[in-house]
C-alpha cells in the first residue's frame, strides 16, 4: 500500500493543475466570445507573421 | 432676460469642468460598442477588424461573433456614427449601442463567479468521490482513516469556497425570520461536515463528505443554469435599450449642439427634426409639423401643432422641424409620471410566488422537522449521541433538495432556449409559470395587433393620373400617410407626374405646380373638405376643383389574426382595449373577430380593467406596445410587448417578441403550459425519491453510497426529463 504515499498526492497535484488551468482561462476571458474565437482559427491573417501588438 | 435663459440652458458650456468630469472618466480610451446583427463568420470578423483599424484614430477593434458587437478603442474624437457608417460602406449594418447602459448593468459576473465556484465544487467532489469509492469497497482501520483525512482536508476549504452563495442566502432569510431553500441546504452541509469529522476523529466507517460536495455541485449547476438563462435574456433586452441612444439638439453659443437628454435642463431650447422623437416635455416656440402619438395614447390619426402648442416626450415629429422650449425634463416628464402609474400596478404581481418557493414552503419545515424527530428518536432509544447525529445527518442529506434545486432551472433553461430560437425573449423567471396560466388575453390595437403603419383602402378606385400626381407630391414626404401612397404607387409600378415648385407645408400638406395648376394633397381642412368619417383621410386637389379622397387604416401585423384564432381554440377569452376611436378600433376587432372591444381607454382605464378582471379571478395576459400601455403591462398577471415598442414598456412587460410576428405568442403558452407540467413532475420524481430514500435513512440503513446514489440519480432523472421540452417543436 506504500504505493498510496506517491499516488495519492500525484493525483490531486494533477487534478489541481487542471483547476488551476480552468480558472486561468475563465479570468483570461477565454468565455466570452466561444463562437467567435472558434471562427478566428480558421483566418489566415496571420499565418505569416504574429500580429503586432 | 436672453441672458440669463442661455446661462439656464447651458450649464455645460460655462462650466465644462465639474459638469462633464464622469462621463469623460469611462471614455477616456473612447470605448465605442457597435452592434452588428449580420456578421456570421471569420470572414466578417477580419473584414470588420481591418476596416476599423485602417482608421487613423482607431488603436483597437474586436468583434465579440456571439454577441454580434464590436467593442472599439478610439481617440476621443472619433465618433460612433462616424465609425457605423464606416461600416455600413463595407456592407454591414451597424448600430450604435449606448454604453452606458452596456456597462452599468453587467449580468456576466454572477454567472462567471458560479462557474468558478462550480469549477472547484466539481474538482473537490471528483478527488473525494475517487476516495470515497476506495472506502466502499472496502477498505478499513488505517487506510479508512487516512482516506478520510485528505477527504477532509480538500472538503473543508473547497465547502468554504463553493457554498458561499447557500451560506448567505441561508443567513439573509434567517435574519428576516423567514426560511427559504438555501436554509435546509446550508443546514445539511454544515451537519453532514460536523458528523462526518467527528467520525473521521473517532474512526468511524461512515463520512459524507462526498456527499456534501456533490450536493453542492449539483445545487451550484442548477443556479449556473439559471444565471445563464437570465443573462443571455437581460444581455439581449439591455442591447433593445442601448440602441436607443438619447439625444437631443439644444441651442448653445449660438449653434445646435448634440447633448445626452440626460443633461438637459428646464427652459433648454431645442431643435426637434422631421422624424425625430420628442426628448422633453415643451412648448413649441416656433414651427408647424404634425406629430404621432401613437405610443402615447394609441391614436393613429397625427395631430397638427404650431406656435405655443405643448409637447410630450415620446411624441414622433412628422412633417417640420420644430423649435421647442423645455418645461419639464427628466423625472418631470409625463413619460416619467406614466412610471408612477406602473409602480402602483406593480404590487399585484409582487404577490405571485413562484412553484419553487411554494415547494420550499412546504418542503424546508418538513425535512427539518424529519430530522430533528429521527435524531431525538434515536438518541432517546439508544442513548448515543454520535449514533443520533449520524442519522441526522444522513436524513439531511439524502432528503436535501438537489434534484429540487435542478428542477426549475433546467426547465426553464430548456424552455427559455426554445422560445429564444423562436424570437420570444424571457425577461423575468417566473414569467413562464405564469404564462401557463392565463385564462384571458387582452391586446393594445395600434403597434400590437396591428403594424402601426396606415394604408390606402381606396387606391384602385381614384384615377390613374391621380394616382400618379399623389405619388409625385408624396415622394420625399416623412408622413406616414405620404409613405403608404408611395408604397402603394410603387407596388403598382407607377411613375410620379412632373410637377414642379413642389413645397411642404408642414402640418397641412403639399402643394406643386402641374400643368400650370396648383395641385395639393394634404389634411381635408386645408382644402376646404368636410369630413365627419373620423377615418385617416387626405384629400388630393387635381386643381379642377373637386378634391379626391383618399382614405386608409392600419395593416394588421403578420400572425395576429392566425393568434386570436389559436388563443380562441384554447378557450382563451380575448379583449381588444385601445385608446383610439371607437370606428378604427371596431374595424380591427371585425378583421380579428374579436366581439369584446373598448375604444377611448386613457392609460389609468387600461390598468383599472385589466385589475378589475383580475379581481374577478381571471389570470390576464396583456400585450401591447404604448406607453399608455405599461401601466397595464406591469398590473396584468404576465405581459408581452413586441421589440418595436417604446423602452418603458418593454421594461414593464415579462417577456418581449423579436420579430415582428404574433405569432409566437401562442407557441409561448404552449411551451409554458409545457413546462409547468414538467416542473410539477420533476417535483413529484424528486418526492418519490425521498419516499423511497427517506426510511432508510431513518430507519438507520442508509450508508454514505446509498446517499449518493440516491442523490445523482434523482438529479439526473430530473435533468433529462426536463430536456425532453428541447426536443419536441
Amino acid at each position: 500500500m506504500n504505493v498510496l504515499a506517491y499516488l495519492i498526492p500525484i493525483s490531486l497535484v494533477l487534478g489541481g493543475v487542471g483547476l488551476a488551468g480552468f480558472i486561468y482561462t475563465l479570468r483570461a476571458h477565454q468565455y466570452d466570445d466561444p463562437e467567435g474565437d472558434s471562427r478566428r482559427i480558421l483566418n489566415d491573417q496571420w499565418d505569416d507573421r504574429p500580429r503586432p501588438d | 432676460m436672453e441672458q440669463q435663459a442661455q446661462i439656464v440652458a447651458c450649464p455645460g458650456c460655462l462650466v465644462p469642468p465639474p459638469a462633464s468630469a464622469s462621463p469623460p472618466a469611462a471614455r477616456s480610451n473612447a470605448q465605442i460598442a457597435l452592434s452588428l446583427p449580420t456578421i456570421h463568420c471569420q470572414a466578417c470578423i477580419a473584414r470588420v477588424e481591418q476596416a476599423l483599424e485602417r482608421h487613423p484614430n482607431v488603436n483597437a477593434a474586436r468583434v465579440n461573433l456571439t454577441l454580434r458587437r464590436v467593442m472599439i478603442d478610439a481617440e476621443p474624437d472619433v465618433t460612433a456614427a462616424h465609425l457605423a457608417d464606416l461600416l455600413r460602406a463595407e456592407g454591414y449594418e451597424a448600430h450604435e449601442l449606448d454604453m452606458a447602459s452596456l456597462t452599468q448593468t453587467d449580468t456576466d459576473l454572477i454567472g462567471k463567479d458560479l462557474l468558478m465556484r462550480l469549477a472547484v465544487a466539481g474538482f473537490a467532489s471528483m478527488n473525494v468521490m475517487l476516495l470515497s469509492v476506495a472506502v466502499w469497497s472496502g477498505a478499513t482501520d488505517v487506510t479508512r482513516d487516512l482516506f478520510h483525512w485528505i477527504s477532509a482536508a480538500i472538503t473543508l476549504p473547497a465547502i468554504a469556497f463553493s457554498a458561499r452563495p447557500f451560506f448567505a442566502n441561508a443567513w439573509r432569510a434567517l435574519s428576516a425570520r423567514r426560511l427559504n431553500m438555501d436554509v435546509p441546504i446550508s443546514l445539511a452541509i454544515v451537519l453532514a461536515l460536523v458528523s462526518s469529522l467527528w467520525e473521521t476523529w473517532l474512526s468511524g466507517a461512515h463520512a459524507y463528505f462526498d456527499a456534501a460536495l456533490t450536493l453542492t455541485f449539483f445545487l451550484l449547476a442548477g443556479r449556473w443554469l439559471d444565471a445563464r438563462t437570465r443573462a443571455v435574456a437581460r444581455s439581449a433586452a439591455e442591447e433593445l435599450t442601448a440602441l436607443e441612444v438619447p439625444r437631443a439638439l439644444r441651442f448653445c453659443n449660438g449653434d445646435w449642439v448634440e447633448t445626452p437628454v440626460a443633461q438637459l435642463v428646464v427652459g433648454d431650447r431645442l431643435l426637434v427634426r422631421p422624424g425625430a422623437r420628442v426628448p422633453v416635455d415643451g412648448t413649441v416656440l416656433d414651427g408647424r409639423s404634425e406629430l404621432d402619438r401613437a405610443l402615447l395614447t394609441g391614436e393613429t390619426m397625427p395631430v397638427a401643432v404650431q406656435t405655443g402648442d405643448g409637447l410630450c416626450a415620446g411624441e414622433l415629429n412628422l412633417t417640420g422641424p420644430l423649435t421647442i422650449v423645455a418645461t419639464a425634463v427628466g423625472a418631470d416628464t409625463s413619460l416619467h409620471r406614466l412610471a408612477a402609474l406602473v409602480a402602483l400596478a406593480e404590487g399585484g404581481r409582487a404577490r405571485y410566488t413562484s412553484l419553487a418557493d411554494r415547494a420550499a414552503k412546504l418542503y424546508a419545515p418538513g425535512v427539518h422537522i424529519l430530522s430533528a424527530l429521527a435524531f431525538a428518536g434515536w438518541w432517546l432509544w439508544s442513548g448515543d449521541l454520535r449514533l443520533a447525529l449520524n442519522i441526522a445527518a444522513a436524513v439531511l442529506i439524502i432528503t436535501c433538495p438537489c434534484a429540487l434545486g435542478l428542477a426549475v432551472p433546467a426547465v426553464t433553461t430548456a424552455a427559455s432556449g426554445r422560445l429564444f430560437r423562436k424570437g420570444v425573449l424571457i425577461k423575468n423567471a417566473t414569467a413562464l409559470e405564469r404564462l401557463s396560466e392565463v385564462d384571458t388575453v387582452v391586446f393594445d390595437k395600434t403597434g400590437t395587433v396591428t403594424q402601426g403603419v396606415p394604408h390606402p383602402l381606396n387606391w384602385g378606385d381614384i384615377s390613374r393620373p391621380a394616382q400618379r400626381l399623389a405619388f409625385a407630391l408624396a415622394q420625399g414626404s416623412s408622413h406616414p400617410l405620404s409613405q403608404a401612397i408611395c408604397a402603394a404607387a410603387q407596388a403598382g409600378g407607377l411613375h410620379p407626374a412632373d410637377v414642379a415648385q413642389r413645397r411642404e407645408n408642414p402640418g397641412r400638406g403639399i402643394e406643386a405646380i402641374w400643368d400650370g395648376r396648383r395641385v395639393r394633397l394634404g389634411r381635408p381642412d386645408w382644402l376646404g373638405v368636410q369630413d365627419d368619417s373620423g377615418d385617416l383621410v387626405v384629400a388630393l386637389d387635381m386643381g379642377d376643383g373637386a378634391a379626391v379622397q383618399l382614405r386608409f387604416s392600419d395593416h394588421l401585423r403578420a400572425g395576429s389574426a392566425e393568434l386570436v384564432a389559436a388563443l380562441q381554440r384554447m378557450n382563451i377569452a380575448v379583449r381588444l382595449v385601445s385608446g383610439d376611436r371607437p370606428s378604427a378600433v371596431q374595424q380591427v376587432a371585425n378583421r380579428l373577430g374579436i366581439d369584446d372591444w373598448q375604444a377611448e381607454v386613457p392609460p389609468e382605464g387600461k390598468a383599472r380593467i385589466i385589475a378589475d378582471l383580475q379581481q374577478h379571478g381571471h389570470k390576464v395576459l396583456m400585450v401591447g406596445d404604448g406607453l399608455n400601455d405599461t401601466a397595464a403591462l406591469a398590473g396584468a398577471h404576465v405581459s408581452i410587448s413586441p421589440a418595436s415598442a417604446l423602452d418603458a414598456a418593454r421594461v414593464a412587460a415579462d417577456i418581449v417578441l423579436l420579430g415582428h410576428d404574433l405569432g409566437p405568442v401562442a407557441d409561448s403558452l404552449l411551451i409554458a403550459k409545457q413546462a409547468t407540467r414538467r416542473i410539477k413532475e420533476n417535483f413529484r420524481i424528486a418526492t418519490l425519491y425521498n419516499v423511497v430514500a427517506v426510511p432508510l435513512a431513518i430507519a438507520g440503513l442508509a450508508t454514505p453510497l446509498i446517499a449518493a446514489l440516491a442523490m445523482s440519480a434523482s438529479s439526473i432523472t430530473v435533468s433529462l426529463n426536463a430536456l425532453r421540452l428541447r426536443g419536441r417543436s
